[in-house]
């Protein structure tokens, strides 16, 4: 949104604020930072000041004033740090920052990048990292979270509808895999539709009870419903094994063939040594190849009436109605559709666990999803690619940190917002332009109905 | 085309409508005038079924539309210009239009669109631009583009003048009469705007406190001497 007309501010209209202009007015910053600094005391009182120790049967108050005053201290000095900045922004802009430039060439050149980190991502298990079954499998929960960020990027970001209950379309599927399998012995490859077909289901039966609702109720009954699918999955003994979770369910095979030793196996088909890295690699390429589907699919139906429409609802229900749209079909579709690939990708956690309990599928998890939609930019493709890694590598990376990685964890992701509080690619490319640079017409209109 | 019969509209337990009949014959251009509050814009809500009228009946071509939702009456051939423009402002120009002809003009999209760029040829300078970008003029032409993309036979425009520099007002309502002589477009026209709405519609009702106080035509209006006290002198 930093568009050329942040050039036009100069001039002496700069408003009242003129004491800013040149000097910084200290006495101003100091005082905030004073304020700021008292909250943390009072805060870190309790929290860091004062420590219950059990000493033998006895329970004694510490005090701990060197961690008090360092808190009181940082806080006052990172609002000081923080308010100079802040200052310094508020002049007229010369433009764009380079930051802003950046992410703006990452957004135009988004077909080229696309295409180059999917080769990357063919080739990977091919190259020396192939070989780590660490970097395999942290790659592959990084797809399991793109992929769910592009589904939940259909409700939330091109349908507008705030989810927080993603994560129940997740579990659906989980379950809806490992019950088969365990029970009937059925493949992944025939369970796989069938989990998103139900996951499907489940999105129309949330879909239903929320049509009126906007933002912030919206949320808050998505929440429960997410909620409410754990709470049965926990007691629900009989059929789910309540919080013991379902153990034992059927690993992967190469289209019906197994991953084990021996004859007539994957390997010895392929006149390989058996490696327990086969199946890792295969599995990265099935969460690969359902990613690059769900990726696809939501570009074709943003161009479609379907897609235009769960766009233009976002905007304005309203003029949807006098357009012609019925939102309730609109909504539905959305949720059904975003549901319907959380339960692909469940299905797929299930399989390649080997192990599910309802402790996967907390509100956490939820939130983690929507964390990647919102920070890439709500819509963006590319930027839940981009998130997805912040969110599922940052941590890893961290983790020579130990406990302070989530707190890193947790600073870097409030800077970005800071930084770019729309998201990291917060631009929406049209779906159809007059005079591409290709000279192509790209109009996709369907005749009738849809 | 269209008749309005002793409609009453509730807003919980406030009654917005007190019984309203007025019919809009077919190639007419007929505006309803009054000011703030009066109850314009819910009677054209009314006609669109959002809200329901609690007792009466509206009839489009003959048919009881009362009942009909919503999205149901682009496909009758009513169009909607809504109060305050709402417009896809992240979409762009052409987005906005292709939005408009979804349900029924998608076979004859290009066609439409000359025409529509034609009647607006600044829409045409700015079809890769997004609605959010434009001036409220551009705005407003865009969202009565949108609504003739799908091809109405009644053309309901809400307040178009609303926010626009008095320039700007002339040259929408010119399209408005253009539109209406060269396509033989039935249009009702709600406005506060009581001058221009006047010297461009063939008739006019006026409401005052949800009931129409007063009809007859254009001319006639315009040179009442009551109309001219209440909706002319007064600074507009």
């Amino acid at each position: 949104m930093a568009g050329p007309e942040a050039n036009v501010t100069a001039g002496p209209d700069s408003d009242g604020r003129a004491p800013m202009q040149g000097g910084i007015n200290l006495a101003e910053v100091v005082k905030e930072s004073a304020i700021a600094a008292g909250i943390a005391g009072l805060l870190s009182l309790p929290l860091l000041g004062l420590h219950a120790a059990n000493v033998g049967a006895q329970l004694l108050l510490r005090t701990r004033w060197e961690l008090f005053f360092a808190a009181v201290a940082v806080v006052f000095v990172g609002r000081f740090v923080l308010a100079l900045f802040r200052d310094r922004r508020k002049r007229p802009s010369h433009g764009p920052s380079a930051f802003d430039r950046t992410l703006h060439v990452i957004h135009e050149r988004m077909l080229v990048i696309g295409i180059v980190a999917l080769v990357a991502a063919v080739i990977l298990p091919f190259t020396e990292w192939g070989g780590d079954r660490y970097i395999i499998y942290t790659a592959t929960t990084f797809l399991i979270y793109v992929m769910l960020g592009w589904g939940l990027n259909i409700v939330v970001g091109l349908a507008g509808l705030l989810d927080l209950g993603y994560v129940a379309f997740y579990a659906v599927g989980a379950y809806c895999y490992a019950l088969i399998a365990t029970h009937f012995g059925w493949s992944f490859w025939v369970v796989l539709p069938l989990s998103g077909l139900f996951a499907a289901f489940f999105g129309v039966i949330l879909g239903f009870p929320v049509l009126r609702l906007r933002g912030d109720y919206l949320a808050i009954v998505t929440l429960g419903f997410g909620e409410i699918v754990r709470v049965i999955l926990i007691n629900w003994y009989d059929v789910t094994n309540g919080p013991d979770g379902i153990i034992g369910i059927p690993r992967i095979t190469f289209f019906g063939i197994e991953f084990r030793r021996g004859e007539g196996t994957f390997a010895d088909l392929f006149g390989l040594d058996f490696s327990a890295l086969h199946v890792m690699v295969f599995l990265y390429f099935v969460i690969l190849v359902l990613a690059v589907i769900t990726n696809l699919f939501t570009q074709r139906m943003r161009k479609l009436p379907t897609g235009r429409a769960w766009e233009a609802l976002r905007e304005d229900e309203i003029a949807c109605r006098s357009l012609g749209i019925n939102p309730t079909n609109v909504k539905l579709s959305a949720f059904a559709l975003g549901a319907m690939f959380g339960g692909f990708a469940g299905s797929f956690f299930s399989v390649r666990a080997g192990f599910i309990s309802p402790e996967s599928f907390t509100f956490i998890e939820s939130a983690i999803i929507l964390a990647i939609v919102v920070l890439g930019g709500m819509g963006s493709q590319l930027g839940v690619v981009i998130a997805a890694a912040f969110v599922v590598v940052m941590p890893e990376v961290f983790r020579q940190f130990e406990q302070y990685r989530m707190l890193m964890f947790g600073g870097a992701m409030v800077l970005i917002m800071v930084w770019r509080p729309r998201g990291l690619l917060a631009f929406r490319s049209p779906t159809i332009l007059m005079h591409p640079k290709d000279g192509k017409k790209t109009i996709v209109l369907k005749k009738e109905g849809a | 085309m269209l008749e309005v019969r002793g409609v009453h509209t509730f807003y919980g337990q406030i009654e917005a409508l007190k019984g309203v009949d007025i019919s809009v014959e077919e190639g007419e251009i007929v505006t309803l005038i009054g000011s703030n509050g009066a109850g314009k814009t819910t009677l054209l809500m009314t006609i669109c079924g959002n809200p329901r009228a609690s007792r009466g009946q509206v009839l489009f071509e003959g048919e009881d539309i009362t009942q009909v939702p919503t999205h149901h009456l682009v496909e009758r051939g009513i169009a909607q210009s809504p109060e305050g423009r709402r417009i896809f402002s992240r979409m762009t120009v052409m987005e906005n239009l292709q939005m408009g002809a979804l349900r029924t003009g998608a076979a004859h999209f290009d066609k439409d669109l000359d025409m529509v760029f034609d009647l607006f040829p600044r829409l045409k300078e700015r079809r890769d631009q997004r609605g959010g970008t434009l001036s409220g003029g551009e705005q407003q032409m865009l969202a009565i583009a949108r609504a003739l993309m799908s091809r109405p036979r009644l053309l309901l425009l809400d307040e178009p003048s609303l926010g626009l520099a008095p320039m700007v007002v002339r040259q929408i309502f010119d399209v408005i009469r253009e539109i209406n002589r060269s396509e033989g477009m039935t249009v009702f026209l709600v406005e506060q705007n009581a001058f221009h709405a006047l010297k461009l519609a063939h008739r006019a009702y006026v409401m005052v406190n949800g009931r129409i106080t007063l009809a007859g035509t254009g001319a006639e209006l315009l040179a009442n001497p009551e109309i001219r006290a209440a909706y002319l002198e007064g600074g507009h």
